[in-house]
């Protein structure tokens, strides 16, 4: 009997820690469904205390209130819309990593591109400007160019040795 | 000259760009809430368990809605300034209420004896639920609430003595002066 007892004290104790824990962050689920909702939400949503760090992340206070808000919710059977509109009500469009595309979130959205096509025009404009400048035929009259040509023979004749 | 001074103008375009930038508080998000009715509560109060407080008990009058607690340490620094401005509003202008945000009651009771309470009543938020309708993320908070209990301002953070002379006051003020 006591063998037994002491066979089963680990697994007892076991339980009530995981307990415990399950107090604070009760993410167990009877549906595999509605766990997988659950990580990909708090994946996506921020962390308004600490706000580079998703929900998933975060072990702020408000954090883990709202990961229960978001589980409780998934529990009452929400559509995710229905719990992504209850969090912006509250907190705005911040709350998501990826806010959606309107008025005031479009310069977020499209900004990087409008900079990358500026530097791109930019960058166009200043080749063709260096490449049409480095071409052109200098202006010489014919003695000038007999002259020139004369040098540069002359320089091509000696070759790398000099004197 | 316009190609050297082109980058120049380029240049100073952007540091100013940066200050504007660097000015702005990240921590600080502008509220969905404004413009909006108040979000409802109906909370037991700090010093009257049995006693509860609802929104409507607000309405007819400008409020403020600080929220608080005794273990915010920015509520602490904000406090005398509040318990300051209700003392010397000699008018009664000043409809302070608190929310008393996640805190153990013997704690937040003994934090306004020590400190002094200038709030009309402080609603217990115990589990921080209502606190989430009102979208707080950071102690201390304060809404001002208009005659029909329309959110009007959201401040982030403890308020200054130049905030609450330059921005509460006058806001005030004029919702105080509006017909409904």
């Amino acid at each position: 009997m006591s063998a037994l007892f002491r066979l089963t004290l680990p697994f007892v104790f076991f339980l009530i820690v995981n307990n415990v824990c399950a107090y604070d962050e009760p993410v167990k689920f009877n549906n595999i469904e509605h766990e997988e909702r659950y990580q990909a939400l708090i994946e996506e949503i921020r962390c308004l205390v600490c706000q580079n760090q998703s929900l998933a992340d975060s072990n702020a206070d408000l954090a883990q209130d709202l990961r229960k808000e978001v589980y409780d919710m998934i529990v009452a059977g929400k559509q995710d819309e229905q719990i992504i509109t209850f969090l912006v009500e509250r907190y705005g469009d911040f709350v998501m990593y990826r806010p959606p595309l309107k008025e005031n979130t479009w310069l977020l959205w499209f900004g990087p591109f409008l900079l990358l096509s500026l530097a791109l025009i930019i960058a166009i404009i200043v080749i063709r400007k260096q490449s049409s400048s480095d071409y052109t035929e200098p202006d010489m009259d014919d003695n000038q160019k007999q002259r020139l040509a004369e040098l540069l023979n002359e320089e091509l004749g000696k070759g790398k040795d000099k004197e | 000259m316009i190609r050297y001074l082109l980058p120049l103008a380029f240049f100073i375009g952007l540091v100013v760009l940066f200050i504007f930038g660097l000015r702005n508080d990240p921590r600080k998000i502008p509220s969905p809430l404004i413009d909006k009715p108040a979000p409802v509560f109906n909370l037991p109060t700090l010093h009257a368990p049995e006693i509860t407080i609802h929104l409507k008990d607000l309405k007819g009058k400008v409020s403020l809605i600080n929220v608080w607690a005794s273990w915010c340490a920015a509520c602490r620094t904000e406090h005398p300034l509040l318990v300051d401005a209700v003392a010397k509003d000699k008018n009664l202008n000043l409809h302070l209420y608190g929310l008393n945000y996640k805190d153990k009651r013997a704690d937040a009771l003994q934090w306004l004896n020590q400190l002094g309470n200038p709030y009309i009543e402080s609603a217990f938020d115990e589990s921080g639920s209502i606190g989430i309708d009102y979208g707080v993320y950071g102690v201390p908070e304060t809404f001002i609430l208009d005659k029909d209990g329309i959110i009007r301002y959201k401040h982030i953070g403890p308020i200054d003595k130049q905030q609450l002379d330059t921005i509460i006051l006058p806001l005030v003020k004029k919702l105080e002066a509006q017909q409904r």
